[in-house]
């Protein structure tokens, strides 16, 4: 029996007093690809934020448990360590900090040891290699003068390395040109394994294209309306995703989006 | 006199708040009067000259008002400031010679271990007097001088005479002229023309002597085509009583010389630091200040760079910590008095639980002074919504071919950015603390490396909390 990596039951959460998820459900195992796919403002990146443990969502109801341990009142950094990733949808820069110095810190502080210097750099050469950044960028400011494609190549290299149990991908795919979709994508592949999970939100189907998507949720107003197999995807890519039913937007919901 | 304290915000700063058991051979009484400095020129056996200096210079202090800008000095009492402390050592050039506890504390702030490792030469000045000195024997036999000033007034008495407080003359400030009248310790550094010291000369200072003053001078002369780099490193334990710090420092650049002119200052809380520095840099010279100040209650310190000779050139990277009841003002003047001057201001400073971290600085073009650039760029990194930061720069300008550029940010530290390392694993403190050493990485890469990480050690202890 596949073992439960992340298990989210009837989820509420707020930001800033408006509630944003409504009763959210949702369990990843070990060596699944979950998919979520939604409208724009549909709660996929508050969802992620949430089980990274961002401070400004608020929690009103339901729990968040990863391997069996309800991890609410964790902060984001005992989240880390305990194995959770989030690729971000816009990157932080962090001026003087060198891509390779916080990988090292992180590297350090998840594994709770200091890691060998040699091996380190050998290990982050050829992750550099997989995703084709050029060297010198370890030894540039994190995400510092990046392009979008260059700040998402850089997540998905912090994912190589810190090598967490469950990955999830915010629109990592988004502004990334097909050459650097099938990069990012390949890093993904080379990541996975029966021993780890991967969350992806997407509105593209190419960064899917090397991986065996096993869950596909459709996420709208708060709730996941539908949860299907790989073949829901090239349906929402004809249909879109307002035939699904579910709770349609209100204008209210709409005009936020676009405000 | 309205003598209300503010509440200074404490920290655990370890090994630079060791303190010694006072020891003094002499020790003047509390205050300033004729007398007491009188005493004090009697015994450091001044030249008439230098006497008859003091006295005017205490005449002057006694005539020239606070300043009526900046931060409060009104908890300045100087009654109640003991202005010359004598360890009671003689000054030694072997370091075994030092007496013990002296000998530690320089140990424990990693003196004369760097001299060993990276340093051309090496000072170090225990309250009022420097009980250490030695320079590398190449430098000496180039022609370098490196020596503590009652030295260099018995041994280059000409050249102090021509140089000394000159360029910082008492009338310039009601600090500098109680500099002028109670002075003491320092170094002197000549480098002959054409002498390239490619390794740095350090001098270290420090104020263990409670309620006591340090008022140490700095005078450096880089001739004709020589380069030098000066390292100058301060520290004190804590007390509970106010210490002052009101050292000068004064920097020749003759043509085509170089100086790098670097600082760590790690004062207590209860030090108040009215610090002068100035160069004066003649045609195609150069001075680079690189600055870290850390400590203190209140500083107050504008080195300032008078670029007299065309081409001449200068830069200031300067960063500032300023935690809860510190308030410190600093920053850079430039003044370009000809043609085809340029500098380069850089200055960064951070405030957290209440610090106040003020930028004053100050750029000004003569009207012959044609064809001259500047720039200057100031950012504020506060850590939370108690802590302030202003910038007041001024830029005079009294002719049109002039380049100048000027830019300030005033920001908060950013909650995502430290959302984006805890992601990663990192604690918040340390997430903080990365950002914050992020922050100040364009001036640390000015430091040599181990001062580099002395700065980063120094942010980390700000950073770590307060106690009790």
């Amino acid at each position: 029996m596949a073992e439960k990596l992340l298990a989210i039951h009837g989820l509420h959460a707020a930001v800033e007093g408006k509630e944003i998820l409504k009763g959210l459900n949702i369990d990843i195992n070990k060596g699944e690809v979950h998919v979520i796919m939604g409208p724009n403002g549909s709660g996929k990146s508050t969802l992620v934020n949430l089980i990274m443990g961002h401070p400004k969502y608020e929690i009103t109801a339901g729990s968040i448990a990863f391997e069996g341990e309800d991890i609410t009142a964790l902060k984001t950094f005992e989240r880390a360590r305990k194995g959770i990733f989030l690729s971000f949808q816009n990157p932080e820069e962090i001026p003087g900090i060198t891509v390779e110095n916080l990988l090292r810190t992180a590297k350090n502080a998840i594994t709770g040891e200091t890691i060998k210097i040699m091996a380190f750099k050998k290990e982050l050469k050829q992750a550099m290699e997989t995703l084709k950044i050029d060297n010198t960028y370890a030894a540039r400011h994190v995400n510092v003068g990046f392009s979008g494609g260059e700040k998402k190549r850089n997540e998905i290299l912090q994912m190589m390395m810190l090598n967490p149990q469950l990955a999830m991908l915010d629109e990592t795919d988004s502004g990334l040109d097909i050459d650097a979709v099938r990069i990012v994508s390949s890093g993904v592949k080379h990541f996975k394994n029966d021993q780890n999970a991967i969350l992806i939100i997407t509105h593209n189907t190419k960064i899917l294209e090397q991986l065996d998507v096993d869950y596909v949720h459709i996420l709208m107003n708060g709730k996941i309306i539908q949860t299907g197999d790989a073949s829901l995807i090239s349906q929402i890519n004809e249909n879109g995703f307002l035939h699904l039913g579910g709770d349609a937007l209100d204008s209210g919901e709409v005009n936020a989006l676009h405000g | 006199m309205d003598k209300k304290k503010t509440v200074v915000e404490d920290i655990d700063r370890g090994l630079y708040d060791i303190k010694n058991k006072d020891r003094y051979r002499y020790k003047a009484s509390k205050g300033l009067t004729p007398q007491i400095v009188m005493d004090i020129s009697k015994e450091k056996n001044d030249p008439e000259w230098m006497r008859e200096f003091r006295l005017r210079s205490l005449d002057i202090y006694n005539k020239i008002p606070l300043p009526t800008w900046g931060p409060s000095l009104h908890e300045l009492d100087m009654d109640d400031i003991v202005t010359y402390v004598r360890p009671d050592t003689e000054m030694k050039e072997k370091w075994q010679e030092v007496p013990d506890d002296i000998k530690d504390t320089f140990e424990r702030l990693g003196i004369p271990q760097a001299e060993r490792e990276s340093l051309a030469g090496v000072g170090a000045q225990y309250d009022s007097e420097v009980v250490y000195h030695s320079v590398k024997e190449e430098l000496v036999k180039q022609g370098v001088v490196y020596t503590d000033m009652e030295s260099a007034l018995r041994e280059y008495e000409p050249m102090i005479k021509e140089y000394f407080m000159k360029l910082v003359t008492p009338n310039d400030h009601k600090f500098v002229a109680l500099h002028g009248a109670v002075w003491s310790g320092g170094s002197f550094v000549y480098v002959p023309p054409g002498v390239q010291v490619e390794i740095p000369l350090q001098s270290y200072f420090r104020l263990n002597s409670p309620g006591a003053g340090q008022f140490e001078h700095t005078l450096i002369i880089v001739d004709k085509g020589a380069k030098l780099h000066f390292i100058e490193g301060c520290s004190a334990p804590k007390y509970n009583v106010t210490n002052l710090h009101a050292g000068c420092v004064e920097l020749y650049i003759k043509e085509d010389a170089s100086l790098r002119y670097s600082t760590i200052e790690n004062w207590s809380r209860n030090m108040l630091n009215l610090n002068t520095k100035r160069a004066l840099v003649e045609k195609n010279g150069s001075i680079e200040w690189v600055s870290g100040s850390f400590g203190s209650k209140i500083s107050m310190l504008y080195p300032r760079s008078i670029l007299k000779g065309e081409g001449a050139r200068a830069e200031f990277n300067g960063v500032t910590f300023a935690a809860g009841g510190q308030v410190l003002d600093t920053g850079a003047a430039v003044i370009h008095a000809a043609p085809y001057t340029s500098s380069n201001i850089n200055s960064r400073s951070i405030s957290k639980g209440g610090g106040v971290a003020v930028y004053r600085g100050a750029v000004k073009v003569a009207a012959n002074a044609h064809h001259c650039k500047s720039l200057v760029s100031c950012e504020s990194l506060m850590l939370d919504d108690l802590s302030r930061s202003d910038t007041l720069p001024v830029i005079d300008i009294q002719n049109d071919e002039v380049d100048i550029g000027h830019e300030a940010k005033i920001g908060r530290i950013s909650e995502e950015a430290i959302f984006y390392l805890m992601s990663r694993g990192i604690s918040e403190q340390e997430a903080k603390a990365m950002i914050v050493r992020g922050f100040a990485e364009p001036i640390a890469k000015e430091l040599p490396l181990e001062y580099a990480v002395e700065m980063n050690n120094l942010i980390n202890i700000e950073l770590e909390g307060t106690i009790g």
